[in-house]
């Protein structure tokens, strides 16, 4: 049993070896060591999630058995086996929907280069997880940023250039703040570990030194998390990487890569800055109110959409303001929620960048409405997979979406001031979101005659089936068996204090 | 105003910071915007390198036999600054690629020309 500690170490290491195998592989042999890989990743971190939990407590992982002050760490709790296990199987999911589309979309030639983004992805995805260093942190950010924009301009048209392009100035703002918030963190308190910070910090709240510089350094971080992750007023970069992508990249993009910042952001928030300091210098109150005016303008932009793949694009700004919120209400209950929609939000929103591509195919690769009309008879999986998919959104009960939903509104009512606005903002967006959604369901299901059809595209696709199937049954899982994954969550969170 | 000439360094890197950050933020041409981001991180080191210098002592490089602690400067910011620097050079090196491959494209740097053209295409 003690071994499993070094899974977490090995799972980084995996994914990096077979990145730097795949550069001479071809695409297809590329494919199936990404497919092991990320199995393998699954597997171990489920051990670790499961040996996490017998024992009930958290442990540190020494690398190169240099202790505290000095070395580097690894650090595994309830929550980061959790999260690692769940990003490892929506990684899988997604990959495996996309799979045609990818080999599509991608010259042959160049496979094997999108498959090492892929690992390199997972690697960062689960270093950003682990990590107990604030410094491999932000080179690991770098990583993730570098993975993520070869996954977007895989496509290699216009749009998805420029879309990098876009995405990766965005992105190096934020990652500059963060370096240069780091650095100052770094002369004030003297440490790179995330505990030796948290003491120093607590040391000097106490003490009443260094007030503004500590507090200027929380402000450039979160403020750099808030912008990678596509936080309301910079998200201008996100519909254009998320809507052009091969599939898979958007729905990798959309529930991984900014959901990795948001729990850096958490873990943060609890390890480095402690969550009383953060709560007492309202720094909370500013992503509160972001959040909020996310959950509105994101959705109002959805509606306006004309393109599926842009609608999709544009919920995602409304959900990540929904997690903002959720953290920005500053109580335990509303950080559980953040937490759980952290993932409601990934399964049901891979699915629906997954289930949308097979829409779109059976549609003769159309994206608009009007193409799409009856595209839901012609493809009856996607449709499906589209439909839960856009009831979790929404938040009907039975699916993942409510859940979340209703552990807000909870959240809320633990902090008074806050009540009204949250309790406001989620119906009026809830409102939203069914507004664009159903629409959406309603023009898919709309029939057409048989003369003015589309060419149907769509052939028999495995693995399309299997990743469409396991979504639905991961939204219902969420939805229906909550209760465990809430309560991992909260000793989880209940561990990082 | 004794503080801003006593931590000369620091003022400067935060200026520069500033300097990149809006370089890299308002420029239209795409090389500029590379820049920017460079100064933006260069500051970062400079910061950084002018934190971990202690006056008066040696670089932490052992020559002749390891000295007292008292000798060297702190040598852990030198070793972040090698870090960034690796992580910097890869990303420009990502976006100057990137740069080729959009003026192939469209023979123009200027970012929002390019935006406009790329809007006008099928996709």
């Amino acid at each position: 049993m003690e071994f499993i500690k070094n899974f977490p170490f090995f799972s980084i290491v995996l994914c990096m070896i077979s990145a730097t195998i795949s550069s001479v592989l071809s695409g297809k042999n590329a494919k199936r060591l990404s497919m092991f890989v990320v199995s393998a990743v699954g597997i171990m971190s489920a051990l670790v999630l499961y040996y996490v939990v017998q024992t009930g407590e958290s442990f540190v992982y020494l690398m190169g058995h240099h202790a505290a002050p000095w070395g580097n760490e690894l650090r595994v709790g309830v929550l980061e086996g959790l999260m690692a296990f769940f990003f490892s199987i929506i990684m899988m999911l997604s990959l495996l929907g996309g799979m045609k589309q990818i080999f599509k979309d991608i010259s042959e030639k160049k496979l094997n280069l999108y498959f090492i983004m892929i690992d390199l992805l997972l690697a960062s995805l689960l270093a950003l997880i682990y990590t107990n260093d604030l410094f491999n942190a932000y080179v690991f950010i770098e990583i993730n940023t570098l993975a993520a924009c070869g996954l977007i301009m895989s496509k290699q048209n216009g749009r998805t250039l420029v879309g990098t392009m876009k995405y990766m100035v965005m992105s190096l703002v934020g990652s500059g703040l963060i370096l240069f918030g780091l650095s100052v963190l770094y002369g004030v308190t003297g440490h790179l570990l995330m505990p030796n910070i948290k003491e120093s910090v607590l040391a000097l709240t106490a003490s009443g030194q260094y007030r503004v510089p500590v507090l200027m350094t929380i402000a450039m971080v979160t403020v750099g998390l808030a912008i990678k992750s596509a936080l309301y007023p910079f998200h201008n970069w996100l519909p254009d990487t998320y809507s052009y992508g091969t599939p898979t990249s958007s729905a990798l993009l959309s529930s991984l890569v900014s959901k990795s910042y948001i729990f850096l952001l958490i873990k943060i928030v609890y390890r480095v800055v402690g969550f009383d300091v953060i709560a007492g210098s309202g720094i909370l109150n500013i992503f509160f109110v972001f959040g909020l005016a996310g959950m509105i303008m994101g959705s109002v932009r959805a509606l306006a959409q004309n393109d599926i793949r842009k609608m999709i694009a544009y919920s995602s700004v409304a959900q990540i303001g929904y997690i903002y919120m959720g953290i920005g209400l500053g109580t335990k209950v509303g950080m559980y929620a953040a937490v759980f929609h952290i993932m409601s939000h990934a399964a049901s929103k891979a699915l629906l960048f997954i289930s949308s591509n097979g829409l779109s195919l059976a549609s003769g690769n159309g994206k608009e409405f009007a193409d799409l009309r009856g595209a839901g008879y012609r493809n009856k999986l996607a449709g499906f997979g589209f439909m839960v998919g856009s009831l979790s959104m929404v938040g009907i009960p039975l699916f993942a979406g409510f859940i979340s939903k209703l552990n807000f509104a909870l959240g809320a009512f633990e902090s008074p001031a806050k009540l009204m606005p949250t309790l406001l903002c989620l119906a009026i967006s809830t409102l939203l979101n069914a507004g664009y959604f159903i629409r959406a369901v309603i023009v898919l299901y709309t029939p057409v005659a048989k003369a003015e059809q589309p060419e149907n595209l769509y052939k028999r696709d495995y693995s399309f089936i299997v990743s469409v199937v396991c979504f639905v049954i991961l939204n219902f899982v969420l939805g229906m068996f909550s209760g465990p994954i809430m309560e991992a969550i909260r000793s989880g969170l209940n561990m990082f204090a | 105003m004794g503080t801003l000439f006593t931590n000369m360094e620091q003022v400067v890197a935060v200026i520069l910071f500033g300097i990149g950050l809006c370089t890299l933020l308002l420029q239209k041409n795409l090389i500029k915007k590379i820049i920017g981001f460079d100064i933006m991180d260069t500051a970062v080191y400079l910061f950084l390198t002018a934190q971990g210098y202690i006056d008066g002592r040696k670089p932490p490089i052992v020559v002749d036999g390891v000295q007292s602690v008292e000798a060297y400067i702190n040598p852990i910011p030198s070793g972040l600054v090698l870090t960034g620097i690796v992580v910097s050079v890869s990303v420009s090196a990502v976006m100057l690629a990137l740069t080729i491959r959009l003026y192939r494209k469209y023979h123009t740097l200027d970012l929002d020309e390019i935006i406009e053209l790329s809007k006008k295409e099928e996709n």
